[in-house]
């Protein structure tokens, strides 16, 4: 299923947390050899998780994580803006309907479902908190697994070559592709919306979480 | 006259002022344009201070502030810890503190349904833009349906007006755009089409529309024709 967590809540599910994480170090640094900073429990983390962002995360059935995506909003710090300027044409992008995805991630062995799945998660933030894109920064593998899923960002700029390749780019909401990532994912759209309501209608599951 | 024409005509009012006063008159006045009961913004700057302006009642500001109502408001609480905009009824009033303020809130006017726009601003700036009434659940429903996206920008309008008053901020640094924004603006000014413009810049639509929303929220604009509109009156454009 889909979690919505923000950084703040992520104690509440320390097993899907310290999983993301590792996973994290696993895609950036050892496969896809980033020069990102891993501790010595083996999680990746950076500054920007310490903003408290929104996490979207692929829960597994058996409560393990499938992969995951970071957000926060452009009017406050975010990745392009610190480090991706030259490729977004000096543009300093900001707005309350703008939100940078980060760290889009996959599980070793993760099926594409979870991708799509992903995207859908991303569809219904869009749908649900008026954002009109989303902007990201990703690597030339992840360019195909985008195409796989039908949701293909438009691409701002882009550094480096071959499997080196950084780009930055722009997500649209499209509710005819909201059909086909849905179908992708092989979750119907009022699974996916009950998972979005049950994150954000906070409270009283939450508080049974802290009790329990 | 429309409700955005009206929101814009405040909004030129905010624009046109540089004194932190105008916040005030401008809040009352669009909570009379959106017939509700109450408009508050609540703003905390990058060192810890706190401004605000609204239309609650001196009698339930004295009492927040005497009783440090902060600690448990579940609104503050909630939006200080998440960034997409909440409805008062999704958030957490289960504790006994958190309902007891509730029906304090209550009895002082503040209302029974609320609507709250968190911002988070440059160097960890933190505000709140909320609209409060007095309603049923359906009523409230109709109302954030129609105007959500309309309180947001004008939440932010607020906050970029307010980080005009931050201490030792430059007035360039809140009112810049880059040359990739100054081109675009300015030939959408000229009367060009997107497709024109987005063809004369070498690039897609869909980054045009980025670099246009972008603009659109550095110059606190309701929308692109507004946003050309004030480019150009503070002279970031000519044409």
């Amino acid at each position: 299923m889909l979690r919505y967590i923000y950084g703040h809540d992520l104690h509440i599910f320390p097993k899907l947390r310290d999983a993301m994480f590792r996973d994290r170090a696993d895609q950036f640094k050892t496969r896809l050899g980033w020069d990102v900073s891993v501790d010595d429990t083996g999680a990746e983390r950076d500054s920007y998780d310490e903003l408290n962002p929104l996490y979207v995360i692929w829960e597994e059935p058996d409560g393990s994580h499938g992969g995951s995506m970071r957000f926060l909003p452009t009017t406050g710090r975010v990745m392009v803006n610190d480090h991706f300027g030259q490729l977004t044409g000096g543009v300093r992008i900001k707005s309350p309907r703008i939100w940078e995805c980060t760290r889009f991630c996959l599980a070793r062995g993760a099926g594409a479902h979870v991708a799509a799945a992903l995207m859908l998660g991303g569809g219904e933030i869009m749908e649900n908190f008026d954002i009109d894109h989303f902007v990201g920064v990703f690597d030339a593998r992840m360019v195909r697994i985008y195409r796989m899923i039908g949701s293909s960002p438009d691409v701002l700029g882009s550094q480096g070559q071959g499997r080196d390749r950084i780009s930055v780019g722009l997500w649209q909401f499209d509710p005819t592709a909201k059909a086909t990532v849905a179908q992708r994912a092989g979750v119907s759209a009022q699974l996916s919306r009950q998972w979005f309501d049950r994150s954000f209608c906070t409270s009283h599951a939450q508080n049974l979480v802290r009790t329990g | 006259m429309t409700l955005t024409a009206q929101v814009i005509a405040l909004l030129e009012r905010l624009e046109q002022s540089d004194s932190l006063e105008v916040l005030q008159v401008v809040i009352e006045e669009l909570c009379t344009n959106f017939a509700i009961d109450h408009m508050i913004y609540h703003w905390v700057d990058s060192a810890g201070d706190q401004y605000g302006c609204g239309t609650y009642s001196a009698a339930w500001r004295d009492r927040y502030v005497e009783q440090n109502y902060l600690r448990i408001d579940p609104v503050v609480i909630g939006c200080y810890q998440r960034f997409h905009p909440v409805e008062w009824k999704r958030l957490d009033w289960s504790s006994k503190a958190a309902r007891a303020f509730q029906a304090e809130a209550i009895a002082y006017g503040v209302g029974n349904q609320g609507f709250t726009v968190p911002i988070r601003g440059p160097n960890g700036q933190f505000a709140l833009f909320t609209v409060s009434h007095s309603c049923d659940d359906a009523t409230w429903g109709i109302f954030t349906e129609t105007h959500r996206r309309t309180l947001i920008l004008i939440a932010h309008a607020f906050n970029q007006k307010a980080l005009e008053f931050e201490p030792g901020r430059r007035p360039e640094q809140a009112r810049g755009l880059s040359p990739r924004e100054v081109d675009s603006m300015t030939l959408l000014a000229m009367g060009y089409s997107r497709a024109q413009v987005a063809e004369t810049l070498s690039i897609s639509e869909h980054t045009l529309r980025v670099y246009i929303e972008s603009a659109r929220f550095k110059l606190g604009a309701m929308n692109t024709t507004h946003a050309v509109a004030r480019a150009m009156s503070r002279g970031l454009i000519v044409v």
